[in-house]
């Protein structure tokens, strides 16, 4: 009976190690994240990324995001939500992460439509018919290229524009800031530069209800 | 010759497989620290010897309730399995074996040290020493119960 005690004691002790061990872990690992932000901030937003919003809001939410994650798709009126909900207040910066293969060109996509002013509607579009053009986690441009017709994008044109240089370089250039920041899952959201380190709708609401109370007392 | 002692309020060679079953579990715990908390990617080579000593957890705690005399039989060759995957990935970790030879997917190495404690203990490292200690343990149990 006694060994039956002690394996049982073992046992409860192990999770409980476990526990400890990784609250403590991720406390630690929080409070650097929280201090390489500070840090980084200038890893944190571009002047070239699109941006929704009124531009005298002094809330940002910064994503990272990559068009073919199912996740950032869900994620995408819900931003837009807490955007309405604190009208005038808030607006969006988004940052390209192409962490699936071939994601790389359509972000590429994204921002040929842009110089034609429909980075909105070709991002919005992108999304309804993601199941179309990703498959298998493969973002597959042809597919997409298919898909993006009835918002007026003139298509010579975007094949052309999409071998910019200055597309390249800041694809390049979100690309090296997330690994900068250490974001290595899409969506990543910052808001007035502060990471949200534990992910989830509710997280991102209170991390900005956070810093409107700052911003607007 | 006295061959069991069960008269003994903790049967002889218990404290054995006792020792087997802190080992795995720490193996368990351990590795899903690495995963889960610390967000390594087990590679290939890892869930390999995941899958051989998880069971070990849950077989130990069965076999010493009560102590199983043939609880070697059962476990020794999943210890040994797991061992051979771990001395393959260490070997691999370590270089002696070219990297081209690995079965690994080119966005997860194996071969990629990327958890180094004290400077010189990795993840690989652990595993073998691990393995080892349960197969010779099992090893002694069995001498023991066969004398």
């Amino acid at each position: 009976m006694k060994n039956k005690f002690i394996v049982a004691a073992v046992a409860i002790l192990f999770v409980g190690l476990f526990i400890a061990a990784a609250d403590l872990y991720n406390n630690q690992k929080n409070s650097s994240l929280n201090s390489a932000t500070l840090e980084n901030i200038e890893y944190i937003q571009r002047d070239y990324s699109p941006t929704l919003g009124p531009v005298d809001a002094k809330v940002t939410i910064v994503e990272f995001f990559d068009p073919a994650c199912g996740t950032c798709r869900s994620f995408y009126p819900l931003v837009k939500r807490i955007m309405s909900e604190n009208e005038g207040r808030v607006n969006l910066v988004l940052r390209y992460l192409p962490l699936h293969n071939g994601s790389d060109v359509i972000i590429t996509i994204f921002e040929a439509a842009r110089l034609q002013g429909l980075f909105w509607e070709t991002l919005k579009l992108a999304y309804k018919r993601q199941d179309a053009w990703v498959v298998n986690h493969i973002s597959i441009p042809a597919k997409l290229w298919g898909q993006l017709d009835g918002i007026g994008l003139d298509m010579d044109k975007l094949a052309v524009d999409m071998k910019s240089v200055e597309i390249a370089r800041r694809v390049k250039q979100d690309l090296a800031d997330a690994k900068q920041l250490k974001v290595n899952k899409t969506p990543g959201f910052f808001v007035n530069g502060k990471p949200l380190i534990n992910f989830g709708y509710k997280q991102l609401q209170q991390l900005v209800a956070s810093e409107i109370d700052e911003k607007y007392p | 010759m006295m061959q069991y002692k069960e008269t003994a309020v903790t049967p002889q060679g218990w404290i054995l497989i006792f020792i087997c079953w802190l080992i795995a579990m720490g193996a368990l715990f351990g590795s899903l620290f690495f995963s889960e908390v610390m967000g390594l990617k087990p590679c290939v080579l890892c869930w390999y010897q995941r899958i051989f000593i998880y069971p070990l957890a849950i077989l130990f705690l069965v076999g010493m309730f009560p102590l199983d005399r043939s609880v070697v039989r059962y476990t020794l060759p999943l210890a040994t399995f797991g061992w051979l995957f771990a001395v393959y990935h260490y070997l691999l970790y370590s270089g002696y074996i070219p990297e081209s030879l690995q079965p690994c997917s080119k966005e997860l190495s194996c071969a990629e040290i990327n958890l180094e404690l004290m400077g010189f203990v990795t993840i690989p490292m652990l595993s073998i020493l691990s393995y080892s200690a349960i197969i010779t343990l099992l090893l002694i149990f069995k001498k023991r119960n066969t004398l």
